[in-house]
This record gives C-alpha cells, structure tokens and sequence, in this order.
C-alpha cells in the first residue's frame, strides 16, 4: 500500500491565533480577479483581433498606437497582473491538492512562484518602456514611422 | 367484512424468484497480505436484498472471515459506508437488483482512511476532525426553561441535522484523498449544524477553526460530498454557506 500519513495526525489541539489568512485572501481574490479577468480578456480580445482591421493589424505600431493611449495602459497592467496572480495562485492550488511528496511540493511551488515573478517583471517592464523603434532592429520588420523619425 | 374469500385462497407459498450476483470484494488481512487482494463471491439473492444481505450471506455461508462494519441495517447507525461499483453509498441501502448486474459488483472500503481489515478503515481522524469542530451546544444562560426557537430557525440548520457520520462524503472527496489534513465535509456539516443554529453561541469560534489552512477554503466545489451522501444532504451548499459566514463575518 501506498504510505498516506494519518490525517490530521496530532495538530487538533493547538491551532495559531489570527495571522493574516491567505487561504481565505486567495479564495476571495480568485472570485474577484475572475470577474475582472472575465471583462479585461474579452476586452483585449475584441481590440486587438476583431475591431479595425482585425488581427492583421498588429504589429509594434499598432501596439505602440495603443500604448500612446493610457486607457490602455492601465488596462493591461491590470490583465498583466491580474491573470498572472490569478494562474499562479491556480497553480499554486493544484500543487497543494495533488503533490504529495514534501520536496517536490517545494520545488513546484517555488517554480510556480519564480515564473509568475519574472512574467510580470518582463511584461510591466514591456508596458511602461516600448519603443516601437529599438535602435539597430531590422528595418523590415520596423513600422513605416520609424524611417521617417 | 368478508373473510370467507380469503378461505378460499390456496395456501400454496408464492416461489420468490432469486437471482445470482457476482461480488468482486477487495480483501485484505494485515497478518498474511502485504497488499490488499480482489476475491470474488457468487450469491444466490433475492430482489429484496441489499449489499449488505450479500456480505452477510458469504460471511455466514461462505468465508467467515470476511470483515465489515455493520450495527442497525437500517441506514440510520452510518457503520456500513463502503465503496460500490466505485461510489460511496451504504451497504444497507443499496439494492443488489438496482445495480448493472451485467457486470460483478465491486465492493471496497472508503477511501483515505488507514485500512485496517477486508472492509473495515481506522475512523480516529475522521472523528479527530468532527470532534475539532466543538459539536455540541454551547450556550452561556443556564437552562431554566426550554430554549425556544421559531420554526423558521430551526429549518436554517435542518438539512444538516440529518448527518449520520458515516463518512461516506468526507472520504470521497479528492482533497481529503491526497493527504487528509482537509477537515473534511462532515466535519463542516456538523459545524453548520450549530453555527447557524439560534440557540448556539459558538458560531464565531467554530467559523475561526474551519477559517484555516486545513478548512473551508480547501473545498474545491466538485460536489463527491453530496453525490455521496446517503442521507441526501446538500453538503457543498453547506460548505458554501460556511464560506459566505466566515467572509461577511457574522452568521
């Protein structure tokens, strides 16, 4: 038989007085963040593939045109963090549900963490300092303004 | 009143049709197996019977040996909660001739408790997590008169009063299969029971134990508890309400 340690084996008695509860902060942020999620992904879809021109329209021009804007901005620093937390908490989840060795626990939920860090580092950094014009890109692949500049 | 017709009734016993199940029972004897072992029984049963008659009948005719828990029969007592054809029911309350008898009948004991014989589990930790949760009145008048209560407040909590602890929800919910920490659903309905009762004072330490790592917030809503439940009650929604009364804080 496979080893399961005996449930609640000893930890009934002497129960922690009120620390923060993130258990209970993460139930509610995932309810929260998802209908938030709901509106912001939806949004983000219908902008950039379905409205004007549709998905043939995206390039660094377009994505500068619509960072010139600060509606956007706003709007996908929030899907930025949002989604990310949202997933990584997700994930966080299935680990606690599902791992069962201790170690492999950690190391999941530390790879969890470590990547949900880094994409929203990359991606707030992407948001707040694109140029459309990187100095030595390759010319064909740049938008039409960046010649005339 | 005519009692001549009956008379005339020939006293020929009516023959009850009977019929053979097959019983794929998952054994295991802790002195001799290393590892728990399917063995099969045929039984000649009536469309009457239940589960239970089955295991009685081979453990009374055939193998003497085969071990399970039983106390009323009668669906009340929640001894004989046992995993047919791979859901948790009762084995009293299961009817053989309502089952797919195309195929055998598995029976296995609940899962995520300690195994300890064929059929029977160690129940401490269920019962650890049940007695956690402080099921019992507390009330701080003393009790010179009846405590009254309004019909209507006694239905709030009336769904879960039902519960006969036999651990049919909580050991089929997969968070408490993986590492049994989760309190578990019938530890949360028997919180219910006396968190949103009138008479009761002690919602709000209640609501802080279930308001835990281990607690409410590790339901993930697949609903196997109420599925489950022989008693039909409708344990996720009683989660649920226990979440609600832990965020908005007052019951």
């Amino acid at each position: 038989m496979t080893a399961i340690p005996v449930p609640r084996s000893g930890d009934t008695a002497p129960r922690k007085k009120r620390r923060v509860n993130w258990e209970k902060w993460g139930w509610i942020y995932m309810r929260v963040s998802g209908v938030f999620l709901v509106v912001l992904i939806f949004g983000h879809l219908f902008v950039n593939l379905v409205s004007g021109e549709g998905v043939k329209a995206i390039d660094f021009a377009f994505v500068a045109g619509k960072w010139a804007n600060p509606f956007f901005v706003v709007w996908d620093t929030l899907l930025l963090w949002l989604a990310l937390i949202h997933g990584g908490n997700g994930m966080r989840t299935l680990v606690n549900d599902y791992a069962n060795n201790r170690t492999l626990r950690k190391v999941l939920l530390i790879a969890i963490l470590a990547s949900t860090v880094i994409l929203i580092v990359l991606g707030t950094l992407v948001i707040y300092t694109f140029d459309p014009c990187p100095t030595g890109g390759d010319a064909s692949l740049l938008p039409d303004f960046c010649k005339a500049g | 009143m005519s009692t001549a017709i009956l008379d005339n009734k020939p006293n020929v016993p009516e023959v009850i049709p009977t019929f053979t199940a097959t019983l794929i029972i998952r054994r295991f004897d802790p002195d001799v197996d290393d590892e728990p072992r399917w063995q099969d029984f045929d039984v000649e049963v009536y469309p009457t019977d239940r589960i239970l008659d089955a295991l009685h009948k081979i453990k009374w005719e055939q193998d003497g040996s085969l071990t399970f828990r039983r106390s009323c029969a009668h669906g009340v007592c929640g001894s004989d909660a046992m995993r047919i054809n791979g859901r948790n029911r009762l084995a009293c309350k299961t009817l053989i001739k309502d089952l797919d008898l195309s195929k055998p009948i598995y029976v296995e004991a609940i899962k995520g408790l300690p195994l300890e014989k064929d059929l029977v589990v160690n129940m401490d930790p269920f019962f650890e997590s049940f007695k956690a949760v402080q099921p019992f009145l507390i009330a701080s008048s003393k009790p010179d008169k009846e405590r009254l209560q309004s019909v209507t407040q006694r239905a709030r909590f009336d769904d879960t009063t039902k519960c006969i602890l036999c651990a049919a929800c909580t050991s089929s919910c997969p968070v408490f299969w993986t590492d049994g920490q989760y309190f578990g659903p019938a530890a949360i309905v028997n919180a219910h029971r006396f968190i949103f009762d009138s008479r009761d004072e002690g919602a709000q330490v209640r609501l802080d134990i279930l308001n835990d790592k281990e607690g409410v917030w590790r339901c993930r809503t697949t609903f196997n508890c109420t599925d489950a439940c022989p008693r039909g009650i409708e344990v996720t929604k009683a989660i649920a309400e226990v979440k609600q009364a832990i965020i908005r804080g007052k019951v």
